[in-house]
């Protein structure tokens, strides 16, 4: 039973990860603002950031900084390394995605999906 | 300098690209555009027979780190097919840019346009180049993130090109994440990153749950990218309301590259003996791939906007690009590579003589192009050509890919398969038909816009057309490189080929 406690408890990272991501891709698939789209993939990003992130963790492990002394234990940097371009990108979507947005907001007068829909639908039977 | 040609034709468009979005002239930035696709289009075919010559992969090291510390290019039979159809679209399209994109999109804005077009040609090139899995992903976004900016700026003529590209962005990154999810959970296995490294670390981890899950996540993300039946919905809108030059590059290279993606991950890193693949990936990509191909089809046939049109008959295509990787064979492949090939051609040529005719008339509809045939007889036959190899017909390149893919399916005796492939691809002819018949047998209606064509104008799509007749006449050099693209990832049998 303790095992399997353990099991569990070791694992939080992982359950986090997987709340974090349904939250996310819940935000992206059933919001219909597109701001909160947004928010969504965000989030959904995140928690991919956060798996990366703890896979690198070494128990006991410092930081990557070399010391001299052929003992240190130190955490693995390399997830740590592609999260930082991982971030660079989600970064760069986000601005894209927002970009995006304004320039509906501009052209459309709403950022909800359905109303766009509904008004090209219009565009369509006039057209 | 020879020995940096793989980096340099992924560097040249990355660094001319900063120097596009500067210039504000848009002659001189598409002249550096121009020159610069241009350029990495003579090296990729460089490099296409540099590897043919040696017969073996060539590696890359950056920065002389070798792997699988440093991050490697990989010229194999594979990447070497498909560098030429990128590299080569791109300047083709470029080349036919100049008019579309000047009667399309804002002068102010055209230097933006070419540092986002170069930035998606470098990325693709990236992807079909790189020997490490976290590279694609890096790249990929590259392509994608311009891509949808490229989509975005058809806004200027059709305000509908903002939600299609907004679409494109969320589904396009949601496709990207699972990817790095898959890779995630292949780097927590196996500690490695590096594509050749992973393939030799795998099979000792096979039987884990992660690595299936792995793979599923990675599969799944890179069908979304490829628009694979049933996530491509984002695919018709991006390309019917994008800016014309922009849907004839995209068209033919971006889903293109997502499906040699595929092919280098599901059989250069996984391969075939991989536990679960074959029902997995196998059977479920041919039942995608064939519902895809009449899907799309169907769809194509009742739609009247001739971009829209287009873009339902890729769906199909890209099904029929799926059933060959379905077919887990030798021959499979190589048929799935051959229309990649083939494909890009085709579509290409089509997407940029329909493009010409929706920057005269605002949109190219059913409508347009009745009775175009006497108006504008040079670019409705490129059309016509295009139609012709899109149904695969017999002297044209749509003929060979469609050949080599029923000769897979029947060599596996999927009998059923090999006749739905051979019915949906006879139902184009009613799609390619209605075309026909619109433009060449009805009058030309009283009151219509006059259509003009200039040789500029058609040249480009016409380079596409003789080139997709020209390996439909000849296509043995290009069924030897298909062949061997496939024998990368699978082997070759005595008595396969």
């Amino acid at each position: 039973m303790t095992a399997m406690t353990d099991q569990l408890l070791g694992q939080w990272n992982y359950y986090l990860v997987i709340i974090l991501m349904m939250i996310g891709f819940y935000g992206v698939i059933a919001r219909g603002n597109m701001v909160k789209k947004i928010v969504g993939l965000n989030i959904f990003q995140t928690s991919v950031f956060m798996l990366y992130i703890s896979m690198g963790k070494v128990a006991e492990g410092s930081a990557p900084i070399l010391t001299g002394d052929p003992t240190t234990v130190y955490s693995n940097p390399l997830p740590h390394v592609l999260i930082l371009t991982a971030i660079v990108v989600g970064v760069s979507t986000t601005a894209v995605g927002y970009a995006l947005i304004i320039r509906i907001q501009e052209s459309f007068g709403t950022i909800e999906d359905d109303d766009i829909i509904a008004q090209l639908d219009d565009e369509e039977e006039t057209a | 300098m020879m020995q940096h040609l793989p980096i340099l034709q992924v560097l040249l468009p990355l660094l001319a690209s900063p120097f596009a979005a500067l210039l504000r002239g848009r002659d001189v930035a598409w002249g550096l555009t121009f020159v610069t696709t241009g350029l990495a289009f003579l090296i990729s075919i460089a490099l296409f027979f540099q590897q043919r010559a040696i017969g073996e992969t060539m590696i890359y090291e950056l920065g002389n780190w070798a792997a699988p510390l440093g991050i490697v290019y990989v010229i194999d039979a594979a990447s070497a097919l498909v560098l030429p159809v990128i590299s080569g679209i791109g300047f083709i399209a470029t080349l036919a840019a100049r008019q579309l994109v000047a009667a399309e999109i804002d002068a102010r804005d055209h230097g933006l346009f070419y540092a986002a077009w170069l930035l998606t040609i470098a990325g693709m090139m990236g992807q079909v180049t790189t020997g490490d899995a976290f590279n694609i992903f890096v790249f990929l976004e590259i392509s994608s993130l311009s891509a949808y900016a490229l989509v975005a700026m058809g806004a200027g003529r059709d305000r509908r090109a903002l939600p299609a590209a907004f679409n494109y962005l969320i589904l396009g990154t949601v496709g990207a994440t699972f990817y790095v999810i898959g890779l995630g959970l292949l780097y927590m296995l196996t500690g490695t990153l590096n594509l050749a490294d992973l393939a030799e670390r795998l099979p000792h981890v096979e039987e884990t749950r992660a690595a299936f899950t792995a793979m599923a996540f990675i599969a799944l993300g890179l069908f979304l990218k490829m628009a694979l039946f049933p996530l491509h919905f984002w695919l018709v809108p991006a390309y019917a309301h994008a800016p014309s030059a922009v849907t004839a590059l995209m068209a033919s290279t971006a889903t293109k590259v997502s499906v040699y993606v595929l092919i280098r991950l599901i059989f250069g890193v996984f391969g075939v003996e991989f536990p679960g693949i074959a029902d997995a990936v196998g059977l479920l990509v041919l039942t995608l791939g064939i519902a895809g191909a009449f899907v799309g089809t169907l769809a194509a046939i009742v739609e009247t906007d001739l971009k829209k049109l287009f873009a339902q008959s890729s769906i199909a295509q890209l099904g029929y690009m799926a059933i060959g990787i379905g077919a887990m064979s030798a021959t499979g492949l190589a048929a799935a590579f051959l229309h990649l090939f083939n494909h890009a051609l085709m579509k290409g040529a089509l997407f940029l003589a329909i493009g010409m005719i929706a920057a005269q008339a605002g949109r190219a509809t059913m409508g347009t192009i009745q009775g175009a045939g006497k108006q504008i007889p040079i670019t409705m036959t490129a059309i016509l050509f295009g139609g012709l190899a899109l149904i695969g017909v017999p002297l044209t390149a749509g003929f060979i890919s469609k050949l080599y893919l029923i000769r897979a399916l029947l060599e596996q005796n999927f009998w059923l398969l090999a006749g739905l492939t051979f019915i949906s691809s006879a139902l184009a002819l009613a799609y390619v038909w209605k075309i026909i018949e619109a433009t060449w047998l009805q009058p030309r209606p009283k009151g219509a816009p006059v259509l003009r064509e200039t040789a500029s104008q058609y040249i480009p799509a016409w380079i596409m057309v003789v080139a997709t007749l020209g390996f439909g006449i000849y296509a043995t050099p290009l069924v030897e490189a298909a062949f061997a693209a496939a024998h990368v990832f699978i082997p070759s049998v005595a008595g396969a080929n």
